[in-house]
């Protein structure tokens, strides 16, 4: 019974001093909203990061470190510390601990996307996300020498369709002055989008790579000794050398084994890594960086919580008045000072419930224009349980805090006299 | 102690009531009080003579240093902080000079504030303490499409009898009132003062009035003076 005069007294006066409530409801909301955002897009990006690559089982390179040869492999980031020699990749396809291999081949660049020279192995194993397999949106995966496949985020970035001639460039790098201008590639193909750095290059085959490499010495091509593309035709191109190899094994017990073999061959000096070990090991290193975020967010909304504190004990002068009335009829200071925790409790609940609302208004609005630029995606989803285990803190704080100023008046209200206000 | 009324004993029985607020500070003695059940007393203190400090120690909001308080046959001094409290929302209805209700309450809530506060009370209204609200306000002559306005926006002749009704509901067996007339014009005073009279000997409650005014005392069956300090 007191309970629930206790909560219609405290909606009540809420609603009475709703003007000055308002404001620090809604600064309450935005800490919140910010808060509850930073952990959600948190969960999202590392998800979205963790399944960059999926279904990998190893990762293999030229003998270098675990980071370095992740950055350049999946990420597109860094270069390649040296090759490996194609009679290597052809042993390691015989090797019977492993069901497939998909060769790749970097080092050159399109308007500052990475080229990769790879084969159809690439579209049948290769995985990210969920297993999820690539697939092409328009057109076909690249049959001829001189076809090229589109990342998503390229085409659309650069307005590519299929059928274009592009001029691919030697080298990294955003601008290029020595391009493949003999050797032009027509778009035969556009991936559909992955939100990883799949959508961020563009895939030739490994013949193509060596044909507009055909009569190039040094980085800049010989004139004369280059290969035009009706000369192409019939020439055998096979590589020499690839950058690396994405790997996927018959059984997965046995990665640790079939990496130590690799890591130990005597042909030539190789590295296999485990590209989830080698995610988290990055992510755990970008981590600090998040943990500080959320820190700081959490301090906004202490400040925030400590602004609404300061209103509240603000009013308290004005609510003299009504604590001697409610005293002088009968009501125990215990009642008064659950006055104060109700209100700072709803108040916080009301703020969560907003933010909540605003966070989800924001997901839906931006979440289309965030994949278009970013090619994160950024779903809608529940919230998972650290999130509510956040949201649930900020009432829970409030709790905390309004502490102090129900106490006080609990301990005022217990030594008021009939008709006292207690301002002498 | 449990704090229960008895029907037979005095409404009111104060004896040798001595109250200090500091050991400096004077000593302050009050005058003995018997009060009958439905007799109403007219208390004379000027300003000085620790009229609020009596109201206290009645009200159980303050405890004395000798002397005790008897109310319906129960020493309220006796009992507990909460049992005080729980006692005073049974049994008392009280009235201040100004200030008297809850500002974000309507006229209404106000009045039946006291019923959430004690089951006594509630079960004391006739059918519910809604519809006895607004027998006592209709008959405080507040107008009905006032009932459900927000206090704030009543005159204070008003607000002064929403309070009254406020001390009435429930058929309290005393009504402490603190200069409820103070800050009215003296037509509005007379008003106040008949209507509450008679809406509180309707419902058998004893009013303790404690004014400073001495033409408002023959309205009284009894009258007292507080000296504040003797001796």
């Amino acid at each position: 019974m007191k309970a629930a005069l206790a909560l219609s007294l405290a909606s009540s006066s809420l609603w009475h001093r709703r003007k000055v409530l308002a404001l620090v409801c809604l600064t309450l909301t935005l800490s919140v909203t910010l808060l509850l955002g930073i952990q959600y897009l948190r969960t999202e990006v590392k998800q979205s990061f963790t399944s960059t690559i999926s279904d990998t089982d190893l990762i293999i390179g030229a003998r270098s470190g675990q980071l370095n040869l992740l950055l350049y492999t999946v990420f597109h980031i860094g270069n390649a510390t040296n090759n490996i020699r194609w009679s290597t990749f052809k042993k390691l396809e015989q090797d019977e601990h492993i069901r497939w291999l998909i060769p790749i081949s970097l080092g050159d660049s399109y308007k500052g996307y990475r080229v990769v020279a790879t084969d159809s192995r690439m579209l049948t194993h290769f995985r990210y996300g969920q297993g999820q397999p690539l697939t092409v949106a328009k057109g076909q995966w690249f049959d001829g020498i001189f076809d090229v496949v589109a990342g998503a985020g390229v085409a659309r970035a650069l307005g590519h369709q299929v059928g274009d001639s592009i001029v691919l460039s030697h080298g990294g790098g955003q601008t290029s002055f020595s391009n493949h201008e003999q050797t032009p590639f027509t778009v035969t193909g556009i991936l559909a989008p992955t939100g990883t750095p799949v959508d961020q290059a563009v895939y030739i085959s490994l013949d193509g790579m060596e044909a507009m490499h055909v009569g190039w010495s040094s980085g800049v091509a010989i004139p004369g000794r280059t290969l035009t593309p009706d000369k192409a035709e019939g020439r055998d191109f096979t590589p020499h050398a690839i950058t690396a190899a994405f790997a996927g094994l018959e059984q997965k017990i046995l990665t640790f084994r079939v990496q130590r073999a690799i890591n130990e061959s005597a042909a030539e000096p190789l590295s296999a890594i485990l590209p989830g070990v080698a995610l988290s090991d990055l992510w755990r290193l970008m981590g600090q960086f998040e943990r500080a975020l959320i820190g700081i967010t959490g301090f906004v909304v202490v400040t925030s919580l400590i602004g609404l504190i300061a209103v509240l004990l603000t009013l308290q002068a004005q609510r003299a008045h009504e604590i001697a009335v409610l005293r002088a009829i009968g009501a125990s200071p215990s009642l008064m000072a659950a006055l104060y925790v109700i209100e700072c409790v709803v108040l916080a609940l009301l703020a969560c419930v907003l933010a909540v609302a605003l966070g989800t208004l924001a997901i839906l609005a931006l979440s289309p224009w965030i994949l278009a630029h970013y090619g994160l995606h950024i779903p809608l989803r529940p919230l998972n349980l650290n999130e509510w285990v956040l949201l649930t803190s900020v009432p829970a704080t409030a709790l905390l805090v309004a502490l102090a100023p129900a106490f006080s008046t609990w301990r005022q209200s217990r030594s008021l006299g009939f008709g006292d206000t207690g301002e002498k | 102690m449990p704090l229960s009324s008895q029907a037979s004993a005095l409404a009111l029985d104060v004896r040798n009531l001595r109250f200090r607020w500091t050991p400096e500070q004077p000593l302050l003695c009050f005058p003995d009080i018997q009060l009958a059940a439905g007799e109403h007393l007219f208390i004379h203190g000027p300003s000085g003579t620790g009229k609020s400090t009596f109201l206290s120690l009645l009200a159980g909001m303050l405890s004395p240093d000798s002397g005790t308080i008897q109310m319906l046959g129960n020493d309220i001094h006796q009992a507990r902080a909460g049992a005080r409290d729980r006692f005073r929302a049974d049994h008392v209805g009280v009235i201040f000079q100004q200030f008297n209700l809850v500002p974000y309450l309507t006229a209404e809530a106000n009045v039946t504030l006291p019923c959430r506060l004690s089951a006594r009370r509630r079960a004391a209204t006739v059918t519910s303490p809604t519809d006895e609200a607004h027998r006592l306000l209709a008959a405080l002559t507040i107008p009905a499409d006032h009932w459900h306005r927000k206090v704030t926006r009543l005159s204070i002749g008003q607000q002064q009898r929403v309070a009254a009704a406020r001390a009435l509901i429930g058929s309290p067996e005393l009504i402490l009132a603190d200069e409820p007339t103070s800050a009215l014009d003296s037509d509005n005073r007379d008003r106040f003062l008949d209507l509450l009279l008679t809406l509180a000997e309707e419902r058998n409650s004893s009013v303790l009035f404690v004014s400073h005014d001495r033409t408002l005392a023959p309205h009284f069956h009894h009258q007292i003076a507080l000296q504040g300090t003797s001796s």
